[in-house]
């Protein structure tokens, strides 16, 4: 058995806070909270990188040089200055606004875009909740995310975040139910809704993405359209309804609705590698570094989506969804099926 | 393998470790927000509450009535959440049960489709 990076440092942390305290619920708990704190400090960084990295590859694809002023030729130090910026900007609350639920949207956000985080295996073994339920908990976690955007819509007490808001919910659940359906593909092909279990079946087998093309392109559109990124950015399209559910606020509160954007924008890219290109398994680099090479891949894929594609009409949007993806999803669920079962009976 | 990050059986399991990380998610944006609470600039206006439309002021009631396409959309997206809670379970078990399981897919897929397809018809897909 060869155990990944990540696993061997989280076997040190352990072997040392044992030797401190020796309790072992107690060092269970605290091994939890490690955990914990590695995952949330991966969002954040990954926060950081991105607002850096997706105006500098929007720049690069707009023929721009992009963020170059704040520490030294290439800006490194942008995301430091976006930073400070939020934090001292004044937190304006609008007239007439529903107090209570227009607070809470924006830290509600963040909760289910992080918890999805338990259920990723960054590398052998090291994901903090491998729960039998695993894909299917993920996929009900994460459409929770839509009651935060009409909470924010609805309390804002202004007309474009009314229209933000309610766009958003009809663009994430129409967007949710091809994507539960092309994900059903793969969990059949495992025989199992464990996370570790769908990588470990396609180290076996092999990559789903060439067992699941269908699944795959389905898989990526939705995803798209989840995140409310371009060509499915309808909720906060800048040129139509100002910032969508947005529109209201602003300073640290705002940061948090970018926060959760960018969280989201990961976890998809991970979702993509863990179900459809092999988790962190890969030849002679070890089980972390190929993760990460995959999720980088991903991400940029998906900030290529962005500024290369236009937007979409809602009417458009919501018809392909329901009219070709879904069709499309079903097709796929049972084309699948024949598949094994033909496998099944002539090996 | 995942022993030497949380022991199994000896405290909560995995659901455990969900449980306080969806108690810490829900305290870090207050965390993230007390660091700009002490920092901002205070200076409350009229002015600035108005809701913005762009510079001009609103007309009318702002909690304005939103279309019933979208309601639509909601009924048929709870139709089809239900089949995906039936269909995961289903796929798990897919490859032991054989034939019975591929007969019964056709049978529920054809189900779901003719639900489908009864709302196409209707013109609950189509924006009004």
């Amino acid at each position: 058995m060869h155990n990944g990076i990540l696993l061997t440092a989280a076997g040190w942390i352990r072997d040392i806070l044992t030797f401190l305290f020796g309790n072992e619920l107690l060092v269970n708990i605290l091994m939890t909270l490690v955990g914990i704190g590695a995952i949330i400090s991966v969002i954040l960084t990954s926060a950081i990188v991105f607002t850096y990295a997706e105006r500098k590859v929007c720049a690069f694809m707009q023929v721009r040089i992009g963020p170059n002023r704040v520490g030294g030729r290439f800006g490194l130090l942008q995301p430091v200055a976006d930073m400070l910026k939020l934090m001292s900007k004044e937190d304006i609350i609008p007239n007439g606004c529903d107090r209570v639920v227009w607070s809470l949207s924006p830290m509600l956000l963040f909760v289910p875009s992080a918890l999805i985080y338990s259920f990723f295996p960054f590398d052998d073994g090291a994901i903090l909740a491998d729960v039998n339920v695993g894909l299917f908990l993920l996929l009900a976690i994460s459409s929770q995310a839509v009651l935060p955007f009409l909470m924010g819509g609805y309390a804002s007490n202004s007309k474009y975040a009314m229209i933000g808001g309610m766009r958003t919910v009809a663009q994430m659940l129409s967007y949710e139910a091809p994507m539960a359906f092309s994900l059903i593909g793969v969990v059949m092909l495992t025989g199992s809704m464990k996370m570790s279990a769908i990588v470990e079946a396609q180290a076996t087998h092999t990559w789903f993405v060439l067992l699941q093309p269908i699944a795959f392109v389905i898989y990526l559109i939705t995803a798209t359209a989840e995140t409310n990124r371009t060509p499915f950015d309808l909720v906060e399209d800048e040129s139509e309804i100002v910032a969508g559910p947005f529109t209201e606020y602003s300073g640290m509160r705002w940061a948090l609705f970018f926060l959760a954007e960018y969280a989201n924008l990961l976890s998809i890219s991970i979702l993509t590698t863990t179900l459809f290109l092999g988790g962190w398994h890969g030849p002679v680099l070890p089980g972390a570094v190929w993760f990460w090479l995959k999720v980088l891949v991903m991400i940029f894929v998906f900030m290529w989506f962005r500024w290369t594609f236009p937007r979409t009409r809602i009417d458009q949007m919501l018809s392909f969804s329901w009219k070709v993806l879904l069709p499309l999803a079903l097709v796929n669920m049972l084309l699948t099926g024949v598949g094994i079962y033909l496998y099944q009976s002539l090996c | 393998m995942q022993v030497i990050i949380f022991r199994k059986g000896i405290f909560m399991g995995d659901f455990g470790g969900l449980g306080i990380f969806f108690a810490i998610a829900l305290i870090f944006p207050v965390m993230a927000l007390i660091p700009a609470f002490l920092l901002q600039p205070r200076q409350p206006t009229k002015e600035k509450g108005i809701p913005y439309e762009c510079g001009v002021d609103t007309v009318g009631k702002t909690y304005v009535q939103y279309r019933i396409g979208y309601f639509l959309y909601a009924l048929i997206f709870v139709v089809f959440d239900i089949e995906t809670v039936f269909l995961y379970p289903w796929a798990v078990r897919f490859g032991q049960l054989g034939l019975f399981a591929l007969l019964e897919m056709f049978v529920f897929v054809g189900i779901l489709a003719m639900g489908l397809w009864y709302a196409w018809k209707k013109g609950a897909l189509s924006w009004k």
